[in-house]
């Protein structure tokens, strides 16, 4: 381990439910070594860039399989990074959230490897069913790329959900986590989008936003968990009782969602939101 | 049991042998190339599978289990010579195995007939399509062969017929596809590119197949032991120097500059891995790998 390495972040890897083998991979090519070394800016970005608070915390399983369902915003995936940054920071159970990544950033040289060792499979339904049946706590952004790819004037507004969480969760009997990000559209609001550049480079999208780069703005955001959801079934069940069921998480990471925005003072906030712990200390 | 193995002057099948021998069982050997410190108890044929003394193997000494081990890879043969012998001898062998009333047939294949690709999950099921052939020609005879041997399963199915789809080896031998590979002091990378591989001890292999047999296995099975390590750390653990060649550069060293030869088409072999979960093998048969992967490599290395 290097010097750079931030020590919660790697004091946390280490006590991470995960069997690593003699050269610290696990089972699925995760690597410890660089679960530090990238983990370590993150979370710098995470306390004093965009300075992020999370509540909700305790509703993250210690051990064992979960599935986070979260709202994607922000173009660049800074709100992916800061969710997983506080799942692995949570002194209290650390967990590591692995994620679906898109298959053209997995196929490309450099971005597929590093996203392996860092715990990011390619994202197809047996990936997630492997992860979850080794115990593994998946982030799903059930938007895909049109939800990252949302435009500012469009924030913080749910667009159509996929049903292959839902199937998968019920399948491999996993509970649910809602999260809601807030503080990712103003990070990096996106004015609009190149299309033929992105044609050019074969990605969903290509956006652009004030800043001019792919770096988010320093605003302060807020992460959100709720309790866990459980649904009954086996994955088998119709489209209309799956559908309903996806509503349902839709309709409680809605109202997170609005409970966040109701809850800051206003949308650029530059300085940190108080978390929960300060709350309970006083 | 009285136990035919073709090919049986192969690495592992040698192995096999020995271990088939030492529990009590009586070995018959086919090959073409000779065994010339052949043990005690095996009886070897040194014929070719694809001829008339062949089948009078079968037709004599009237074995109660097959283990066809005589495929051959692009390594060491031509293209159409290939095709003779992976998928003209596997059909030949098991129409004796129906026709000479042999109870257990066991297919060695190879998991590489899955295919290295981005896009497919890490851990093949047996349930997937093979589809090496598509992206890496030299295979797609041994994809031919392993589902022509599957076949068996609904064409005989009287005949208990296991196809094993084994993941690399590395063993004191020094055979095999990975050590190939790893023969040379450079082994060539892809940049940009570290795919998980998976390989098991050769002594864990051969139990593996020994198991096969003697549990009566039926169905197509992935046989894997420790879990896959980045190629990156193969070449580490191996005392290998590990090579990053830009990807329109690479078909050009292949076989130069101390670089080991390598087909055009096995680059993606070199960029996305290959990776199977072999739990219904485990499930069926029990098995458990003796060597760890740090095991198997340190041992490569230092033998």
């Amino acid at each position: 381990m290097s010097f750079l390495d931030d020590p919660q972040v790697r004091r946390n890897v280490d006590r991470l439910p995960i069997e690593f083998d003699d050269y610290g991979f696990d089972r699925f090519g995760l690597s410890k070594k660089t679960l530090a070394r990238a983990y370590s800016p993150m979370a710098f970005l995470y306390r004093h860039y965009l300075k992020v608070t999370a509540f909700g915390l305790e509703n993250m399983p210690a051990q064992g399989r979960g599935l986070v369902i979260a709202n994607h915003s922000g173009g660049i995936g800074a709100d992916a990074a800061m969710i997983f940054t506080s799942l692995l920071l949570n002194d209290e159970a650390p967990r590591l959230g692995q994620g679906m990544a898109e298959y053209f950033l997995t196929k490309s040289p450099f971005a597929g490897p590093a996203l392996r060792k860092l715990g990011h499979l390619t994202g197809l339904p047996e990936h997630g069913e492997q992860l979850l049946n080794d115990e593994r706590l998946v982030v799903v952004f059930p938007e895909g790329a049109r939800g990252a790819g949302k435009l500012y004037k469009d924030r913080y507004k749910l667009v159509r959900f996929g049903t292959g969480f839902m199937r998968l969760a019920l399948k491999t009997g996993t509970p649910i986590i809602p999260c809601a990000f807030i503080g990712g559209e103003e990070a990096f609001p996106q004015l609009f989008h190149i299309k033929w550049l992105a044609k050019l480079v074969n990605g969903p999208f290509v956006p652009v936003a004030p800043q001019l780069i792919f770096f988010p703005l320093p605003v302060a955001c807020q992460v959100y968990y709720g309790p866990q959801l459980r649904f009954d079934g086996d994955g088998s069940e119709p489209d209309h009782v799956i559908r309903q069921y996806v509503e349902e998480v839709r309709h409680v990471m809605e109202r997170l969602i609005s409970t966040g925005l109701d809850a800051r003072p206003r949308a650029f906030m530059l300085e940190r939101m108080p978390g929960p712990e300060k709350e309970q200390r006083r | 049991m009285k136990i035919l193995i073709t090919g049986i002057s192969g690495t592992l099948a040698r192995g096999v042998a020995y271990r088939l021998v030492r529990r009590g069982h009586q070995v018959i050997g086919i090959d073409r190339r000779p065994w010339p410190d052949v043990p005690e108890g095996v009886e070897m044929h040194q014929v070719d599978i694809r001829k008339r003394p062949a089948e009078d193997v079968f037709r004599i000494s009237r074995p109660d289990a097959l283990i066809h081990m005589a495929t051959v890879t692009h390594f060491t043969t031509e293209t159409e010579e290939r095709y003779r012998i992976n998928l003209g001898g596997t059909r030949k062998l098991f129409e004796y195995c129906h026709e000479y009333g042999v109870k257990q047939a066991v297919f060695a294949g190879r998991h590489t007939v899955y295919g290295a690709t981005p896009d497919s999950p890490l851990y093949h099921t047996e349930d997937e399509p093979p589809l090496a052939g598509a992206a890496f020609k030299e295979l797609a005879d041994l994809v031919a062969a392993d589902l022509y041997a599957g076949s068996a399963l609904w064409r005989w199915p009287e005949l208990n017929t296991a196809v094993l789809r084994l993941c690399y080896f590395l063993g004191p031998s020094r055979g095999g596809t990975l050590a190939g590979f790893l023969s040379k002091s450079r082994v060539p990378m892809v940049m940009g590119f570290d795919p998980l591989y998976q390989f098991m001890h050769e002594w864990d292999a051969e139990e593996a197949i020994t198991l096969a047999v003697e549990k009566q296995l039926r169905g197509v099975f992935n046989v894997a032991g420790p879990s896959p390590v980045p190629l990156s750390t193969v070449c580490e653990a191996t005392g290998k120097r590990a090579v990053a060649i830009p990807a329109p550069l690479y078909p050009a060293v292949l076989g130069r500059f101390g670089f080991p030869y390598l087909p055009d088409d096995a680059i993606a072999h070199v960029k996305y891995p290959i990776v199977i979960d072999n739990t219904a093998f485990v499930k069926a048969t029990g098995f458990e790998p003796r060597y760890s992967a740090k095991q198997t490599m340190e041992g490569f290395r230092w033998n």
